[in-house]
């Protein structure tokens, strides 16, 4: 139950960050989703030992979370709290690979620690800009830029229902497992019986739904095709922002930042 | 005006599980005319309603809305003319926001850009529900919902309104409220109700339906002023009509 | 469980996309006749419902552990392959996006091991041949749980597939395969058990539901030749993997098939399988961008960079510092009358 609940509400956040007004959000959304895969894309692409040469890349989501006044915390609580299957994989790589690859002075880190730090490194990037994405474009938005991007109609039209009906269901369905739990009366765990009881009376009561939906559609004049929501431009503006971070997040990849930068520091010092 | 005229004549329908949900029901109802359809639960309301737009086919008795019969052709034309609102709006609000919920019926007519919008604004303003346009339906209220499922029927400008349930669920403030704009409207309008105070208020006429006939069909007052036909249809005088609870007179 | 883009390269990434969107963009293409009869809104709001579903928890008898359902065979059942396949990938997409759950580029991956098995392979070629055409309890909780068995094996071995694939991880593949398998073979019997339960309950209430897909398309007509045809594209992929990890890690293979055949093959069919999926893996070895070739397991080669690994202090400070600029940027730009 609790957890319906908080799901929900993490979910209701994100999505009211979405209305924010802010430039970034008022970018067309084609633009903010063909930048994040580009970031995504150039993050994963470095080899496995790579950290320092991840670090370049925090720039873009500390920029846009400020740009588009998104909550440091809120996103950061939710990177973190997503990472299991990732992390309970890589937590094997210190354990089979021992390879000493870096020495600070007495000290070796092996490449298993390298590479599990670099899986950490890479969840947060790659997690943290999806959750941007959606914070500064709002699902909506996303569904219209694949479907102008060419994702089949029938699919975007699909996700919009999934968007739409999600809340009413987990209300539904989170009064159900109340129910249920309220009349536990103490008993610590319940039993997939009354699980799947509470499954399939959800899920017919579902499927009246979807009928009583359908008339409403047809009601208003459904005959078979969706159409296209309003149209959106891609302008100057949207191109920039576009060549501009994949630009810079090329460049990241194929330019070690660190790397450099350290050498310039560390020369001027030395 | 033949055009805004709803004319049900002798409607039988058997569910498939062989309930018989109306039997031979008949009336005329005429441009303008405020009616409301009561009765208890299952007398054959929904049913009823169900037949008006088409979705379920006549099979037995003939239903006539203005010039058309209805029929498979008539279809699409007969649905622009009759706009129908069901009684739980999230059945009713499917799009992602409400702009795209009350711009759905007009983009089905055909229409698009500027002719669209302008469409979608009017029918908002109707309402007064034009600052919700963005929103997500799940962030509204309960009244806001209604007011905004009304809207996405307006929007196909529709001769003929037809409501289930319209004030239920709602707090007495946005009950009013839909009053107060259920009143304002010329259509001709058709509601089911349990809510006989409300009827009380908007609608001229009421029919009453019992076991899927016709037991009454009549001026309003008239109808709620007859004890013994209420009480025959599991139904009492609304509360503005039953004796004073503080000075019982 | 679920592929994350941390574990992912994108050559691996890349290719499972293209088989998902593909799959998407096949499944969208057979459902536009269907359009209106209403479907739309039964996907999306048994969509919404699969959701729903998945936040509520049991508890696994003998085991204490919480579960729930994943759902992707009862779609199937309800909805027939392609419609249960969108409506799963659906799912994944808002887990995706609002949940954190995995990531972007992973997202190909898990439509493709969540959707494609339950959908294209365990639904018609286990669960309806196992259930007949007279549902019966009995065989129906069997082909439910036969067929969530195998179909959560299945997307259990693609996701060590596609992580050993990636390199990564470093977990080698036989300790992988025997910690993900056993864990979603338990995971699959659960699956079964409460698909089953819900089948049969949703056969006896509604049974209209289950039958109309049921007679839609019998398993003698032209669809079955392109769910086949599916089918032969998802070997070969597999295939594909296997022959290159066989070239690279013989003895980890061989390590595997013996604790799962309790003896040592014989020399021949593996010579077999391996000549003719070697040639598979030449093909393999052709792909853009990232060789698997190159692989990770040799330390001082890594995929892609130009600055050595044994790198000293500069790398560390340089690192530090390039953080600590990106953060920085990231509170100036922020507006200073921000409301907390």
């Amino acid at each position: 139950m609790a957890s319906i609940g908080g799901a929900v509400k993490d979910f209701r956040q994100l999505d009211l960050l979405a209305t924010g007004d802010t430039g970034v959000h008022r970018l067309d959304a084609r633009a903010k989703v063909l930048v994040t895969l580009v970031f995504i894309l150039a993050v994963v692409s470095l080899g496995k030992y790579e950290l320092a040469a991840l670090f370049p890349f925090f720039l873009y989501p500390a920029v846009l979370m400020a740009l588009g006044d998104l909550p440091v915390r809120h996103i950061a609580r939710k990177v973190v709290v997503v990472l299991p299957f990732a992390l309970m994989v890589g937590m094997f790589n210190p354990v089979f690979d021992q390879t000493v690859l870096v020495r600070l002075g007495p000290l070796g880190i092996s490449g298993g620690w390298l590479s599990f730090a670099s899986i950490l490194v890479r969840a947060t990037l790659t997690v943290g800009a999806a959750l941007i994405l959606v914070g500064i474009t709002g699902f909506p938005a996303i569904c219209q830029a694949l479907d102008q991007l060419g994702m089949p109609r029938i699919f975007t039209v699909q996700l919009l229902f999934l968007y739409r009906y999600l809340f009413v269901l987990s209300e539904e369905g989170g009064r159900t497992a109340r129910a249920r739990e309220l009349r536990a009366f103490g008993k610590k765990g319940l039993g997939w019986r009354s699980y799947g009881s509470l499954v399939s009376h959800l899920l017919l009561r579902t499927w009246l739904r979807a009928e009583r939906i359908h008339l409403a559609m047809l009601a208003r004049g459904f005959a078979g095709e969706f159409h296209p929501r309003r149209t959106t431009r891609f302008g100057g503006r949207e191109f920039l922002f576009f060549a501009g971070w994949s630009g810079l997040f090329l460049f990241f990849r194929l330019v070690n930042v660190s790397q450099l930068l350290g050498t310039i520091v560390t020369g001027v010092l030395g | 005006m033949s055009h805004h005229i709803v004319e049900v004549k002798d409607l039988r329908h058997v569910y498939p599980d062989g309930t018989e949900a109306l039997r031979g029901v008949s009336f005329r109802i005429t441009h303008g005319e405020s009616v409301a359809v009561i009765g208890a639960n299952g007398a054959g309301k929904s049913t009823l309603l169900l037949h008006l737009n088409g979705y379920l086919a006549t099979s037995q008795g003939a239903i006539r809305i203005g010039d058309f019969p209805l029929t498979p052709a008539t279809l699409p034309e007969i649905r622009r003319t009759v706009g129908m609102v069901f009684q739980d709006p999230d059945d009713q609000l499917f799009m992602p926001t409400v702009f795209d919920d009350v711009a759905f019926g007009p983009q089905n007519l055909g229409l698009v850009g500027d002719e669209l919008e302008a469409r979608v604004q009017e029918a908002l303003a109707r309402v007064g529900a034009g600052h919700l346009r963005d929103k997500p339906p799940y962030r509204l209220s309960g009244g806001e919902k209604k007011r905004v499922a009304i809207a996405t029927v307006l929007a196909m400008s529709p001769d003929i309104l037809v409501m289930d349930e319209p004030t239920s669920g709602l707090d007495p403030f946005a009950r009013r409220q839909l009053m107060a704009l259920l009143k304002d409207f010329h259509h001709t309008r058709i509601f089911t109700s349990h809510d006989l105070d409300m009827v009380l208020e908007l609608c001229e006429r009421t029919i009453v339906l019992h076991k899927g006939e016709v037991r009454a069909d009549g001026p309003t007052l008239d109808i709620f002023r007859d004890e013994a036909l209420l009480a025959a249809c599991r139904l009492e005088k609304p509360f503005a009509m039953q004796g004073c609870p503080v000075c019982n007179r | 469980m679920h592929m994350a883009d941390a574990l992912l390269s994108p050559a691996v990434g890349g290719t499972m996309w293209a088989a998902s969107a593909g799959a998407i963009i096949y499944c969208s293409r057979k459902l536009r006749k269907e359009m209106d009869t209403g479907k739309a809104p039964l996907m999306g709001v048994l969509g919404a419902f699969l959701f729903a579903a998945q936040m509520i928890n049991f508890t696994i008898p003998a085991t204490g552990s919480s579960g729930h359902l994943g759902g992707g065979l009862l779609l199937a059942v309800l909805l027939g392959p392609a419609a249960a396949f969108i409506t799963i990938a659906s799912v994944l997409v808002v887990q995706a996006l609002f949940f954190a759950d995995g990531g972007l580029l992973a997202l190909g991956c898990n439509i493709f091991n969540l959707g494609f098995f339950p959908a294209f392979l365990a639904y018609p070629f286990i669960y309806k041949p196992l259930v007949g055409s007279a549902p019966s309890k009995t065989r129906i909780a069997v082909a439910a749980m036969v067929a969530a068995i195998v179909g959560l094996q299945l997307g259990a071995f693609s996701v060590v597939l596609e992580t050993v694939a990636s390199g990564i991880s470093s977990l080698p593949f036989a300790t992988f395969v025997s910690l993900m398998q056993p864990i979603h073979l338990a995971i699959g019997v659960v699956e079964g058990l409460v698909t089953g339960a819900v089948v049969s309950f949703v056969y006896q209430a509604r049974p209209e539901i289950i039958q109309s897909v049921q007679e839609a398309r019998p398993l003698g007509a032209t669809p079955s030749r392109n769910v086949l045809a599916a089918f032969l594209a998802a070997a070969l992929l597999i295939g594909g993997f296997v022959s290159w990890f066989a070239s690279e890690n013989p003895d980890g293979l061989e390590w595997a098939i013996a604790r799962v055949t309790g003896g040592e093959e014989s020399a021949e069919p593996q010579v077999g399988l391996h000549a003719r999926l070697a040639a598979l893996q030449e093909s393999v070895a052709f792909l853009p961008g990232y060789t698997f070739k190159k692989s990770e397991h040799q330390p001082e080669n890594v995929a892609g960079q130009e600055s050595p690994l044994g790198t000293s202090v500069a790398g560390i400070v340089g690192g530090l510092l390039t953080l600590a600029i990106a953060f920085l940027s990231g509170i100036l730009l922020r507006k200073k009358d921000r409301m907390a």
